[in-house]
């Protein structure tokens, strides 16, 4: 399993910082830092929270 | 439970339903209606990315024709419920026979108010679908004097996409601080004053008496008397739920569908979510009905939930959010606030274009609303969440 984050479509609102705060942070300088690109099944439902809540649809996962 | 369940919308919150249904086990089948000619597609970014010309209408479906394979839904567009039968679980359909369902999920969301005689006039636009959309995108043309009607986020949205294509814009509002009723009387001077920096001329504290002209609009007539003259006009003066079809059919309806903090409607097995719904947030103690994407989206999973486990699951108690852009700004604003809350600017200000501010009621955090300052948002929305108290945030 995979995160992938269409940079040019993610406007930062941050929502999947708060469904999956293991994944999703959101620096100082206002861009998003994915923390784990490939994480385990066990954050397969935190991440589907993230990509759906995401307003921008920028989320999506591989695998 | 539920065997064939029936969603009528088919925009965000009816799409969300679907994949809820699936995502949470539902093995029966599914049929989603929606009157637009179009399959589910995203609102925001016709107020912002379509109507400036940024993005081309094709980028707007949520999903494109095979993405609906895995969901194996009977997606039927172009179709009208026209009402619920009162003693059977029946829909009527404005094309074919009516339709049976175990289980209903209300999704018709909200349409636009519009002004008396403004649909005898071209020129006038509402700003709800697609649709709208291109037709007032195409109406934008270079020297077309634009009055917007209501300077609510929609009438601001307009307004923005509108001075970035360089048309003189007017905005005229009936209260005296546009947005004063949602975001308190300082957001709403800050964010007025961002536009007139953008060149937005402001009549406020006033109505529309008439719109004038013959065949197509010329003039705006103010109830003070002035008159503005308009090549364009857009109102933006707020929606009304879309509830007409449900008249006799024994679910509650006031001001929206009425439901209970599980969603759930006044008839068994019927639930309602996104715009449409005026629920009961027990987590401020009030009757909402919220008007935002993110609420359309995370009600309708908890809907599904309430269709599919029983009147037990756990309550609906969002804390609303949404966003807007206006020009380099990206506004957020989380909570829920009412007259008389406490307003604290804790870092930035407008003139900065970043800024974090709070609300509060009896010590306890009511809202938060950010100019720039994401992270900041989300945080402090999970500190309304859990209930935190003024102090803390002053402090960090
Ligand atoms: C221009 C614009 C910009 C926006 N920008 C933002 C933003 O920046 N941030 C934010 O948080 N929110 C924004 N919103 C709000 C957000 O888009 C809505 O909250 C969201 O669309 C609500 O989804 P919904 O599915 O509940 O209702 P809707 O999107 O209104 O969908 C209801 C659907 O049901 C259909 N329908 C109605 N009656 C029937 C019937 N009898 N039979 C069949 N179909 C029917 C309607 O035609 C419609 O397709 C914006 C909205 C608009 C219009
Ligand atoms: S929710 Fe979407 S737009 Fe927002 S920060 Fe995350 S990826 Fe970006």
């Amino acid at each position: 399993m995979k995160i992938v984050v269409d940079f040019d479509l993610c406007q930062s609102h941050g929502l999947c910082t708060q469904a999956a705060p293991e994944l999703f942070e959101i620096r100082d300088d206002g861009f998003l830092y994915i923390l784990n690109e490939e994480p385990g099944e066990a954050m397969r439902d935190k991440l589907d929270r993230a990509a759906r809540e995401c307003p921008t649809g920028a989320i999506t996962v591989d695998g | 439970m539920a065997r064939h369940v029936v969603v009528v919308g088919a925009s965000l919150a009816g799409l969300r339903a679907v994949e809820a249904l699936r995502r949470r086990g539902h093995e029966g089948s599914i049929t989603l209606i929606g009157d637009e000619a179009h399959p589910p597609y995203d609102r925001p970014p016709l107020s912002k990315q379509v109507l400036c010309g940024a993005w081309a209408p094709e980028r707007v479906p949520f999903r494109q024709k095979e993405g609906y394979d895995p969901l194996n839904v009977d997606v039927r567009t172009g179709v009208r419920a026209t009402s619920l039968e009162r003693f059977d679980n029946r829909v009527a359909l404005s094309e074919g026979g009516p339709i049976s369902f175990d289980g209903l999920v209300i999704a018709t969301g909200a349409g636009p108010r519009t002004l008396p005689g403004a649909s005898d006039l071209s020129g006038v636009f509402v700003l709800r679908t697609l649709d709208d959309a291109l037709a007032l995108k195409g109406a934008l043309v270079p020297g077309a004097r634009v009055v917007v009607v209501g300077a609510g986020f929609i009438g601001l949205e307009v307004a923005s996409a509108c001075r970035s294509l360089g048309l003189p814009v007017t905005a005229v509002e009936l209260a005296e601080v546009p947005l004063s009723s949602t975001l308190g009387e300082r957001m709403g001077r800050a964010i007025m004053s961002l536009h007139a920096d953008h060149g937005v001329e402001f009549c406020t504290g006033v109505g529309v008496q008439e719109l004038q002209g013959e065949g197509c609009v010329e003039a705006v007539l103010l109830s003070d008397g002035r008159t503005l003259a308009a090549d364009v006009v857009v109102l933006g003066i707020g929606v009304r739920p879309n509830v007409g079809w449900l008249e006799g059919s024994g679910v509650e309806v006031e001001d929206g569908v009425v439901c209970d903090e599980t969603c759930a409607t006044s008839r068994p097995n019927v639930v309602a979510a996104g715009d449409v719904a005026s629920f009961y947030n027990p987590r401020f103690g009030i009757r909402q009905r919220v008007e935002h994407w993110t609420n359309a989206g995370e009600m309708a999973d908890a809907a599904v939930r309430r269709l599919l486990e029983g009147p037990e699951v756990e309550p609906y108690a969002p804390v609303p959010y949404f966003w807007s852009d206006q020009y380099d700004v990206k506004i957020q604003f989380a909570g829920h606030v009412q007259p008389g809350d406490d307003f604290l600017m804790l870092d930035g200000a407008p003139g900065e274009r970043k800024l974090v501010a709070v609300y509060g009621r009896e010590g306890r955090l009511t809202g938060a609303v950010t100019w720039n300052r994401p992270p900041k948002l989300i945080a402090l929305r999970r500190a309304i969440g859990q209930g935190g108290l003024l102090s803390d945030v002053k402090e960090a």
